[in-house]
């Protein structure tokens, strides 16, 4: 299932990180600032960090677009159990314990009980998986996750013929926490998926980041990618995997129910009620850059629009 | 020169000079500090005559004309972000945003009420129309108002900021209802005294 290049994005948008430093270099020269090269430059050109994870590429579920800096990813992220700002989990979070770290496992499954995240993740190898991600804000990135496949771990659990729904929760902790501390949404973050949705091969359980273990800004130690449906579906910090016969409860439809859905598919065709979803401003562009085009489930439509035959997506949106 | 601040900040950021920078969502950043600061200094335009209630010094109006312009700039060119550099004047987009967006119609709306206000800031237009100026130059409360609102609506879910600055819009009108009360209070203990002050007035 290879991705199409998606057609906003034209090979001259792209700029080599040779040329740009060559610019800021010249911007930096031009402005006779001599003591830029004493101070400390900017994060932009910063290395990915952390323990290296050994990963397997996997080039068919994934995007050929550029993937977004490191510095991009690990500083702009929405993740208010460390404050709301999108630069706060990166200040906040770096004391996060992200070991020793479990995960129960409860509801209508044969195989349940408390799980090691080491013994959760031992029988899968991690692959690479480069997706987009479209953030209900109407932003956009390309993240190289490092992962397993949601549906593969699922599948241990031997889920029983009522099991319709699988919910996932976010530690509830105050102390390691800041943003709990505010009731700006109710604690913790639960969110959830249709059986179907969460066996599909692209949802993806990620433990990684340009192949380094997944900095605590982005979830650590382990957080839902669905690559089709808006960033806020992607659970961080999961502690409890629960299969459910109703569909479960989720955050940000308990705050705002007429603003965000259970299903929250990408669809430009579905505008938030506040703002527009038709196009995406794309992070790392650049302060120039157009919009792009957003497409119907993030442009990963040929793989999963079935599983939505005959669902209403603007009731269901 | 001290509103130039953040305009100067942003330049520099811009340049990427000192190890600074716009962050991964520039556009976003840009409009963002535009916009707040057009409403801080519109704030800070209207926290001038409760200043002076509070002082009894009337030094305070001289800012009143540079602040108000200073806003002016700051949310045109926050608009214009939004316009040029966001959207790409795509016409189709801004229309449907202005007509279908309320969050979008309110800060329109606002900055519009403050086109007149900037174009008869001169003397001249002062003298011009009169007691019409002073009037006209009352749209500045509805304009605040709206900012406020604006921003109220734009924020996703936490909206304690936006709050805040909507208190402090609440706090200066309150300063001038309970100024103007006390004033009109004075005048009517005097009235009985003075028969005359009644027509003077």
């Amino acid at each position: 299932m290879p991705m199409r290049p998606q057609p906003g994005l034209k090979p001259s948008e792209i700029t080599p990180p040779e040329v740009y430093a060559a610019r800021r270099r010249l911007l930096t020269g031009a402005l006779g600032l001599a003591a830029a090269s004493i101070v400390p430059r900017a994060l932009a050109t910063a290395q990915p960090v952390g323990a290296a994870l050994a990963f397997q590429r996997n080039p068919a579920l994934s995007t050929t677009e550029t993937p977004n800096s490191w510095d991009d990813i690990t500083t702009y992220n929405n993740y208010y159990e460390f404050g709301t700002d999108k630069s706060d989990p990166s200040s906040n979070a770096g004391s996060f314990r992200t070991r020793p770290w479990s995960v129960a496992v409860t509801g209508e499954a044969e195989v349940k009980g408390s799980f090691a995240l080491e013994d959760l993740l031992k029988p899968h190898a991690l692959e690479e998986r480069i997706y987009r991600l479209r953030c209900v804000e109407a932003w956009s990135m390309v993240i190289p996750w490092v992962g397993v496949p949601l549906g593969e771990v699922l599948k241990r659990f031997r889920p029983t013929s009522k099991a319709k729904y699988v919910a996932f929760t976010t530690l509830a902790d105050s102390r390691q926490m800041p943003g709990q501390r505010s009731s700006v949404l109710d604690w913790p973050y639960v969110e959830g998926l249709r059986i179907d949705e969460a066996m599909h091969p692209l949802s993806l359980l990620a433990v990684g980041l340009y192949g380094r273990v997944l900095p605590n800004q982005n979830g650590a130690p382990l957080r839902l990618i669905v690559p089709w449906k808006y960033g806020f579906k992607g659970i961080k910090a999961i502690v409890r995997i629960s299969f459910t016969g109703q569909m479960p409860p989720t955050s940000w439809n308990r705050a705002a129910p007429y603003e965000y859905g259970f299903y929250a598919n990408v669809n430009p065709a579905v505008d938030h009620p506040r703002w527009s979803q038709k196009t995406e401003r794309h992070i790392g562009s650049g302060l120039f850059a157009p919009r792009r085009p957003t497409l119907p489930f993030n442009g990963y439509a040929e793989q999963v629009a079935s599983l939505y035959t005959g669902l209403d997506l603007k009731r269901n949106f | 020169m001290l509103a130039l601040a953040p305009f100067a900040s942003l330049v520099v950021r811009a340049f990427g000079v000192w190890g600074t920078g716009l962050g991964a969502n520039p556009v976003a950043m840009v409009t963002d500090t535009l916009g707040l600061w057009g409403l801080r200094l519109l704030l800070a335009t209207l926290a001038l005559s409760p200043l002076r209630y509070a002082t009894g010094s009337s030094d305070w109006l001289r800012f009143r004309r540079m602040l108000g312009l200073f806003a002016f700039c700051y949310l045109s060119l926050h608009f214009t972000m939004y316009v040029a550099i966001d959207q790409s004047f795509n016409v189709g987009i801004l229309v449907e945003d202005v007509v279908r967006r309320p969050w979008i119609t309110l800060g329109f709306t606002a900055l519009l009420l403050l086109v007149p206000l900037a174009l008869t800031s001169t003397r001249s237009a002062m003298r011009r129309l009169g007691r019409r100026w002073q009037q006209l130059h009352y749209a500045i409360y509805p304009a605040a108002l709206l900012g406020c609102w604006h921003y109220y609506w734009q924020v996703k879910r936490d909206v304690r900021s936006p709050l805040l600055y909507a208190a402090v819009f609440a706090v200066l009108m309150a300063a001038r209802a309970w100024h103007k009360r006390a004033a009109l209070a004075q005048r009517l203990t005097a009235a009985p005294a003075a028969p005359a002050a009644h027509e003077a007035r």
